[in-house]
């Protein structure tokens, strides 16, 4: 691919009324036949399997009246700011003050997630939605390692996460083994899986390696789907068992931990025992992943994510290197599954689908590929934001698409999309990423 | 035998379906070099507005068959199309020249947009249609009392597929479209210094695949009977292992990966499992890209340095 910029075509816009009118008529055209069969006709399957329809003119109208006027505004809009882009909305100061309020962001963000049980202790919602966007945080972070350190895209991650998911959902109830041990066995079933994933995948680049990985994750979802004896099929897995604090319950029983502290119980501690256990967990990611960088392999992972044919070149050994890729992320996903399983206690297939793969990677590439701040800050918009249409399932998904869409036109590198590096001489200094010319790795 | 004969003839059409799905991704990846994944849900609202629109055309009272699927065709061909040409202004052309996964993450999120559009707009349960061709052939009568049968709606599915193929094959290769479009998958910088207009050569690339997506669309709502907002991924993906099987970016390729998938759908189903079918179809995609990267027609690949 080139990356010489055609801005040439817009050269020629002219400006004024006239012709933003024209613009917008010629956009509620497009509308009204894009939308006149699907929207102003509504068809049915009646009792007797027989289609019936009726029309909604009336909301075909509105729609394409809002894209008219939607048109107009962004026109508007668009010769305000003019071609030099969104950098004019923006003074350099208040973008110095940003960067600096950036730099105290992460460890404030921390000490707040810490006091987040103790502040919300009485809000039953808002620590499950904290324990939601936790999930989500490792389950970036996870991934991270695979496409934002490696650049390895990958559209199956949930996979891994399923295999984690079904592997202590099985083990503890047929086995009646407890969390703690279940856990690292988790993580290394899922990261065997993935080494299994990382070895067929190894010649392949790019594209082919997404359209791979998401076959991957769909056949592991069928499979867990069609293999009725082991995983229960559609019905999933339930009853699974709560985790204990080292063989401590935590439920209102006699050796119960309020018990045998001595306090009165209540349901609250188990939430906020899962609250610091994820947070604990995504901690431990984030930590392994920092540690990582720095040494070899995290090196040769950043190598191959910019340049993979300069990598070989040089010597590294990109077969290790993708399959300790794939390993590590897939770990995490492991941990995050079974962290689902014991939180839910119940778990089925359709946890496990496409969408929470775009979801996961949705964050890491809105994050800022590699940035682990950016990471977290994306999975508290994008679930947090998500949580906001809670009421209104059916448009959530639309918005959510929408969404993705703009947020890729509008910041393609992520909320922080620069890279800091990890070797440097004298002085630090994060590399702009439009300097940055990603390798087709 | 007869079994065996049926199952070819079952799957010759459904591979049909699946080819004419796998041209728009093989295009799109020849010449702007990304998957398109929103193109199994161009595929779905293909099928939607022409059921819509026959229903439409049987309430306003003509009754006959030949003349109503010629209107349903075009009419599906064309507002499809318009949706490719607008998804690909919406989604793609902002992101031509960015880094390689925000097209390939815009178009995630413009599959999501459509697949829960037509949820929204037309109710997410299956919609039936009654059989429309109906009568056939049946080809031999076996001892057991099997017979293998050719139905009209078979033939159809086929022959319209070798004459849009035909077509379509002729637009690429004798008109001034097709020239343009080989240039900008050579060379996109190089095509627009010597003149192509390269970013309606990529518009049109888009609203010819979305056309003959249309077109499966419409057969597939024929021949099954049915739509749903939701068919559009799974058709999608094994339409894209067509692409990927026959040798992305090749024509021909596409035909016959799709035909190949559908025989290896219908085969897997017939003798093996009904449950496991998918899990063949992408397994085949995983063991293809092992052992033939580029497909069994495509070109090595180049590395650029």
């Amino acid at each position: 691919m080139t990356a010489i910029p055609t801005e040439t075509t817009h050269v020629s816009r002219t400006s004024g009324i006239p012709f933003i009118l024209k613009k917008a008529f010629l956009s509620a055209c497009v509308a009204l036949v894009l939308f006149s069969l699907m929207i102003g006709i509504r068809t049915e399957a009646g009792p007797d399997g027989q289609l019936t329809f009726w029309t909604r003119f009336g909301d075909l109208a509105s729609i394409v009246g809002v894209v008219f006027g939607g048109s107009i505004l962004i026109e508007l809009l668009r010769q305000w700011i003019g071609p030099s882009g969104a950098e004019k909305l923006v003074p350099p100061a208040v973008q110095q003050g940003i960067s600096l309020a950036g730099r105290f962001l992460g460890p404030a963000l921390l000490v707040f997630t810490l006091f987040v049980p103790v502040i919300f202790y009485n809000q039953r919602y808002i620590l499950d939605l904290a324990i939601l966007v936790l999930t989500y945080v490792m389950l970036g972070w996870g991934l991270n390692v695979v496409v934002g350190l490696a650049g390895l895209l990958d559209l199956g991650y949930v996979a891994f996460y399923a295999v984690g998911a079904y592997s202590y959902a099985l083990l503890a109830t047929n086995f009646g083994w407890s969390f703690w041990v279940c856990l690292p066995l988790a993580g290394m079933l899922a990261a065997c899986w993935g080494v299994m994933l990382g070895f067929p995948v190894l010649r392949l680049r790019g594209d082919y390696l997404a359209i791979v990985t998401l076959a991957f994750g769909e056949i592991i979802r069928l499979v867990i789907i069609n293999w009725q004896d082991l995983t229960g099929g559609p019905n999933g897995v339930s009853g699974i068992p709560r985790p204990t604090l080292f063989g401590i319950p935590l439920d209102n029983s006699d050796d119960g931990l309020a018990a045998k502290l001595g306090i009165d119980y209540s349901p609250t501690h188990r939430i906020v025992f899962l609250f610091y256990l994820i947070l604990a967990l995504a901690l431990l990611t984030n930590w392994v992943t920092i540690r990582l960088r720095r040494l070899p392999i995290g090196r040769a992972w950043e190598a191959l994510r910019e340049d993979e044919v300069a990598c070989r070149a040089l010597g590294i050994n990109t077969t290790t290197t993708k399959l300790t890729a794939f390993a590590t992320g897939a770990m995490f996903g492991g941990f995050a599954g079974a962290f689902f399983a014991t939180r839910q206690g119940f778990i089925s297939p359709e946890s496990f689908t496409f969408q929470e793969s775009a979801l996961v990677l949705a964050i890491v590439v809105l994050g800022g590929m590699g940035s682990q701040l950016g990471v977290a800050l994306a999975a508290l918009t994008m679930i947090g934001g998500f949580e906001l249409f809670r009421g209104l399932e059916t448009y959530r998904m639309l918005v959510f698409g929408m969404a993705m869409v703009l947020i890729m036109i509008w910041r393609p590198r992520g909320i922080i999309g620069h890279r800091a590096p990890t070797v440097y001489l004298t002085k630090a200094q994060a590399i702009s990423s439009d300097l940055v010319k990603e390798g087709h790795g | 035998m007869d079994y065996f004969t049926q199952q070819l003839i079952n799957g010759l059409v459904l591979g049909s379906i699946y080819g004419l799905i796998a041209i728009g991704y093989t295009m799109v990846y020849g010449i702007v070099g990304m998957i398109n994944f929103a193109h199994g849900d161009i595929f779905m609202i293909g099928g939607f507005i022409a059921l819509i629109s026959f229903l439409l055309l049987v309430s306003l009272g003509l009754t006959a068959i030949p003349l109503i699927l010629l209107v349903v065709l075009l009419v599906a061909m064309a507002v499809t199309a318009l949706y490719g040409w607008t998804v690909e202004r919406i989604a793609y052309r902002p992101l031509r020249h960015s880094f390689r996964l925000a097209p390939m993450l815009s178009a995630i999120g413009m599959s999501f947009v459509l697949t829960n559009y037509s949820q929204v707009a037309q109710g997410a349960r299956v919609k039936p249609v009654p059989p429309i061709i109906t009568g056939g052939y049946t080809l031999h009568e076996g001892p057991e009392g099997f017979a293998v049968q050719l139905s009209n709606m078979q033939i159809m599915v086929v022959l319209v597929t070798i004459v849009l193929l035909a077509i379509f094959t002729w637009l690429v290769s004798r008109t001034r479209l097709g020239r343009d479009m080989r240039a900008c998958e050579q060379d996109q910088t190089m095509a627009a210094l010597l003149g192509v207009d390269v970013d309606r050569t990529i518009s049109m690339t888009f609203v010819i695949g979305a056309a003959l997506a249309a077109v499966a669309g419409m057969m597939y709502l024929l021949y099954y009977g049915q739509v749903d907002f939701f068919m559009g991924f799974v058709a999608g993906i094994k339409a894209f292992t067509a692409a990927v099987l026959g040798g992305i970016g090749s024509l021909p390729g596409a035909v016959l990966g799709g035909l190949a998938i559908g025989l290896i759908e219908t085969f897997w189903s017939a003798y093996f499992s009904v449950e496991y079918k998918d899990v063949a179809a992408f397994s085949i995609l995983i063991i293809v890209l092992i052992f033939m990267p580029t497909g069994l027609l495509g070109r090595p690949e180049v590395e650029k340095v």
